[in-house]
């Protein structure tokens, strides 16, 4: 397990309390943070939603697998998926490898906008993983 | 201590269809005398792929295959919550008796006497050890009994005509316990135990209302402590209406100690492979007999076996039951070892729990300086510890479990309870003299002082086994699960 | 003391390193309120001698199927098992082991199951099978519950009523508390499932159809395929009698989405019903949905092929309640034990008495034809059991031969009221023809075996 100074918490994202990141934008790509994989382990299997599901921000939306635990991952915003990595089919892993770039897991397209100021950012995140 | 075992014998070995050659059978094809029938040639095949062996090449496989694994046989075998007792080989005999092993399940009562006499005094007997007063034998493993005790519990207040849709969970409950809930559509709805290890009555109170169907609660539970509040979390969920469910998985603890239904228990289940001796087989099979109180008995699944003059019977007249659970009896060839089992102990039941409680704190007081041990109060059959000072070391209580196994032990129960973090759950049952158990102690010991001085010798382990550890990412990644 | 090591040395020596002062404070941790005022009522400790004895007795009480006498089948089958199988699955490391969750110790048991899950799907004709369910009823319950986690936007299954009745029974318990529907699906006069039956039933997620069915016939799987294709709907086959597919192309081939059933046949002692072997297969694609433990290959630190329990994220240790069952304890020796006798048959083996099996069913139904019986279902394939229409007043007969420990056959019009006197009849390669010739004798001289 990684030591918290070790985390990778890059600045431009939006951070949730599950430990989800989202993008800036209008369809934003959404995944988890380097905590989370960190703490989940070899990332076997994921079951993706599909495009043209809807979502609330917090309902469930994916399921991350290890060997010995699921994680669910919860919408950090509101909003229709437009696109899906299917990468994470065959290669799992790359959520471990690189959970802000090739480990992203959906698109959604926002519907209200305004849920990403309610996020935290990178220096309200870091201050939760400390507090916990 | 570590050179405890002989190297050499332990040969390895392919798979099936890895060996044998065209045309080779391992089974005497009896005579067959009657004329050949035409059969459709669209319907058959040639069959499947099956292997080609002798009798030799089975034998060798299938004895090779054996000495890669650790029986109770073998040596200890500590895994808390699932009482790895000694498995008498009586028991085997008589459960292979032609009567037993050979018999239809659906000829005549009239024909099946020996069998339903045998069930029908096994039921009594379970009854006299647990207080409750009328048993099934169906369920064929303890889960099976959990998912037969919610759908009793469905039926129950379906018959009152009241609704109820949650049920309240522990946190320390097995797994078994929240999917056999969802099973019946109950919801799980949490409590958490205090920091003495055990449920209390105020936080019972605070989640039982009109909607619940009732607790499922372990006692003794998980973490190896009697739940001394069960008198009054069962008044409080009977107050609402609600029904008390008690996994029996712990029972080796209390026989002849404990009357269940006199501290409030509804429904409980018995593990036979557990508590009754009758080998696990390398994951089963078990029963799982679930008892009840008087006002359950109609719900019980059919047929039942009941006495009508001086005769058995299977009787399915019962119009409040839940149903079949399982296509015939249960695992009769199962409750014939548990019955022979409690034949050979009788009265000497309160023993065997009196003994495998006082190994388990002997185990507890010799090694709580050793482990951190959470829970420093009496416990029952089980303790826990943690891995908590092993932590300083970058060793974990998986990297204890794998070395143990070099040393010549199964390992105890890990990461279970969730309540523990890096728990390490140990049930040496009565069956272990000091002898076995202080050279466990020692093994433990001599591991805790390696973590301080070499702990790669943990991190590396097993050393010693046919295989070293293995990749279950790659396992899961990319299943093979047929060759 | 039996199978308690302690002597009162050992005992007081643990006592005062533990901390006790006495025996009476080993239960301290539970209140004394809450403990027993009585001692068990129990009998003393009986001797082995007197144990067997006793069990000798009440074994004696029971028709043993070895006398080939017991002509039923509906669900367990006598069939000759090699005395290499008792042999080698009473080895302790294979029976005293528990479920293999410490993978280095546990090869033989893991490379065991993993065979059996090999040999299993190879006789289904599936591509992937799990390492056992309880029995075929169980099974049969849980793959409809599998299908509706498949197909989640549909509530309902199809069953058909030619499935063993037992197993309609254990679905129903399974199905009560749930939302979703069981619809039944009757049977033709041929004695197969009529499918046109469900054009009006709406969207199912499975159709579950058993092959061999309970009457012994053969049904058509070509059929059952292309309508559940048709309908988006999954093909489920069940069996009780696996046999068969020794002889008749099993389900797999047929497009099957899960095949399940019980595997007793295969090696496992008839015990009165059990234990049995609750065989489960499914596509692979479906491995996520399914019940049970699976085992894989995999590779040690070394690079040495081992076997470890895969998938686990599944089941109810770690997904609690939304496991995919709550199945923890399987039928796992009884897995064993069908791998060993499946290597004991082999591919020529399986064949032969497959077929054997087949000729002595023929054979019986020919010769009870010859006695007055009707053929119920005339023309449909089937393997090792059929219905037979029975002479009149024939039940007194019956009742004769019981007294003589003989079986004629299961009437089954209690399950089929429009099947009044009909019994199903079963005969395996475990019967002589001799032990064939002597029933018939016995319906012939209305009970006795010489006249």
């Amino acid at each position: 397990m990684k030591e918290i100074n070790e985390l990778i918490i890059p600045d431009e994202l939006k951070y949730t309390q599950q430990h989800e990141w989202a993008e800036n934008g209008d369809t934003v790509k959404v995944g988890v943070t380097d905590y989370a994989q960190d703490q989940l382990g070899d990332i076997v299997f994921v079951e993706l939603p599909e495009v043209g599901d809807s979502f609330e921000k917090g309902d469930e939306c994916a399921t991350l697998e290890s060997v010995k635990a699921v994680s669910e991952m919860y919408s950090p915003v509101s909003g229709e998926v437009v696109e899906i990595n299917e990468d994470l089919e065959d290669e799992p892993g790359y959520i471990n490898e690189d959970p802000y770039s090739k480990g992203w897991i959906f698109k959604i397209k926002l519907s209200d906008k305004t849920e990403l100021e309610s996020l935290m950012n990178k220096d309200d995140y870091l201050n939760m993983l400390k507090g916990a | 201590m570590l050179n405890d075992k002989l190297t050499g014998l332990v040969l390895d070995e392919p798979l099936l269809w890895e060996k044998g050659s065209p045309g080779r059978s391992g089974i005497s094809v009896p005579e067959s005398l009657v004329p050949e029938a035409e059969t459709d040639k669209d319907l058959t095949w040639e069959g499947p792929d099956f292997p080609e062996l002798c009798e030799v090449d089975v034998v060798r496989h299938f004895t090779r295959l054996s000495t890669w694994n650790f029986g109770i046989d073998t040596g200890m075998y500590p895994l808390g919550s699932c009482t790895m007792k000694y498995n008498p080989k009586l028991n085997e005999k008589t459960a292979s008796m032609e009567g037993f092993a050979s018999s239809h399940p659906l000829i005549p009562d009239s024909l099946s006497q020996g069998a339903l006499h045998m069930m029908y005094e096994l039921q009594n007997y379970l009854s006299e050890i647990t207080g409750m007063d009328a048993f099934t034998l169906q369920p064929a493993a303890g889960a099976h009994g959990e998912l037969c005790g919610m759908l009793i519990f469905n039926a129950y207040h379906q018959k009152k005509g009241v609704k109820k849709n949650k049920i309240i969970i522990p946190d320390t409950a097995h797994g078994t316990n929240p999917a056999s809930c969802s099973l019946c559509g109950l919801k799980p709805v949490g409590v958490t135990s205090g920091k003495d290890g055990v449920l209390h009555p105020e936080d019972v109170l605070k989640v039982m209302d009109d909607d619940t169907a009732g607790i499922m609660i372990t006692n003794p539970n998980t973490l190896g402590l009697f739940e001394k509040n069960i008198k009054e979390i069962a008044d409080i969920v009977h107050e609402k209406g609600g029904l008390v469910y008690c996994d029996g998985a712990n029972m080796n603890a209390v026989m002849g100690v404990v009357d269940m239904k006199k501290i409030g228990v509804d429904v409980i289940h018995l593990n036979l492979h557990k508590t009754f001796s009758t080998p696990h087989g390398g994951g089963g099979p078990g029963a799982g007999p679930v008892g009840v109180v008087k006002e359950l008995e109609p719900f019980l699944p059919v047929p039942r076996i009941i006495k009508s003059d001086d005769m058995f019977v299977l009787e399915s007249d019962f119009n409040d039951s839940i149903g079949k659970l399982h296509a015939f009896h249960g695992n009769f060839g199962v409750l014939v070892k548990a019955y022979t089992y409690i034949l050979s102990m009788g009265n000497k039941l309160y023993d065997v729990s009196k003994i495998a409680v006082l190994n388990a704190n002997y185990i507890k007081e010799m090694l709580k300086d050793t482990l951190h041990l959470p829970y420093d109060q009496p416990c029952m059959h089980e303790c826990v510890f943690s891995d908590k000072t092993l932590h300083d070391y970058k060793v974990t209580t998986f990297d204890l479990a794998k070395r143990l196994l070099d040393y010549g032990f199964h390992p105890p129960t890990v990461y279970f309870p969730l309540v523990v973090s890096g728990a390490i759950m140990v049930e040496p049952t009565e069956s272990e003299s000091r002898r076995e158990i202080d050279k466990f102690i020692e093994a433990v010991k001599q591991i805790a002082g390696e973590a301080k001085t070499d702990p790669d010798l943990l991190h590396d382990a097993p050393l010693n086994t046919k295989v070293k550890r293995l990749d279950e990412t790659l396992a899961a990644k990319k299943p093979q699960l047929a060759g | 003391m039996h199978y308690i090591p302690h002597t009162q040395q050992d005992i007081d020596s643990m006592l005062s390193a533990a901390g006790l002062n006495s025996e009476d404070d080993i239960f301290k941790g539970i209140p004394e309120e809450l403990k027993r005022k009585t001692k068990l009522d129990l009998h003393d400790p009986m001797t082995e001698w007197d144990i067997l004895e006793k069990m000798k007795q009440l074994s004696s009480k029971i028709t043993s199927s070895e006398n080939k006498t017991v002509f039923l089948g509906a669900g367990s089958y006598c069939h000759n098992i090699p005395s290499v199988v008792p042999y080698l699955i009473s080895r302790s490391e294979f029976s005293t082991a528990y479920t293999p969750y410490q993978p280095e110790v546990s090869q033989g048991t893991l490379q065991a199951v993993y065979e059996y899950q090999t040999l299993t799907a190879r006789l289904l004709g599936m591509e992937i099978a799990n390492a056992s369910m309880y029995d075929g009823g169980s099974s049969l319950a849980e793959a409809l519950l599998m299908s509706l986690r498949i197909n989640k936007k549909r509530n309902k299954v199809a069953v058909s009523d030619a499935v063993n009745p037992l197993y309609k029974k254990v679905v129903e318990t399974y199905f009560a508390p749930t939302d979703f529907e069981v619809v039944y699906i009757p049977v033709n006069e041929q004695g197969r499932t009529d499918l046109s039956a469900l054009d009006n039933t709406g969207d199912l997620a499975s159709i579950a159809v058993q092959s061999p069915n309970f009457f012994g016939i053969i049904e058509d799987n070509e059929a059952v395929s292309e309508y559940a294709k048709e309908n988006n709907a999954l093909f489920v086959s069940c069996f009780s009698e696996p046999f068969a597919f020794g002889l008749y192309k099993p389900a797999g081939l047929y497009d099957a989405d899960i095949v399940c059933g019980e595997g007793q046949s295969m090696g496992i002692p008839q015990s009165f019903g059990g234990p049995g072997l609750g065989m489960f297969a499914a596509k692979k694609k479906y491995i996520r949905s399914m019940p049970g433990r699976l085992c894989g290959q995999t590779v040690d630190k070394d690079g040495k092929r081992g076997f470890v329990l895969t998938i686990s994220t599944r089941e109810q240790h770690i997904r609690r309640e939304k496991a995919t069952s709550n199945i923890c304890s399987n039928q796992g020796l009884c897995a064993t034990t069908s791998a060993i006798f499946m290597s004991c048959l082999g591919k020529t083996g399986l064949r032969k008495i497959a077929a054997q099996n087949h000729d002595k069913a023929v054979y019986l139904k020919n010769e009870l034809i010859k006695c007055g019986f009707e053929d119920t279902f005339k023309g449909s394939p089937f393997f090792n059991e059929f219905v037979l229409k029975a002479p009149q007043g024939f039940d007194l007969l019956w009742e004769k031969l019981r007294c003589e420990n003989v079986i004629a056959g299961l009437n089954i019009e209690k399950n089929y009221t429009n099947l009044s006197n009909n019994y199903l009849f079963c005969v395996t390669e475990a019967y002589s023809k001799k032990n064939i010739d002597n029933f018939i004798q016995m319906i012939k001289n209305g009970g006795k075996l010489y006249a």
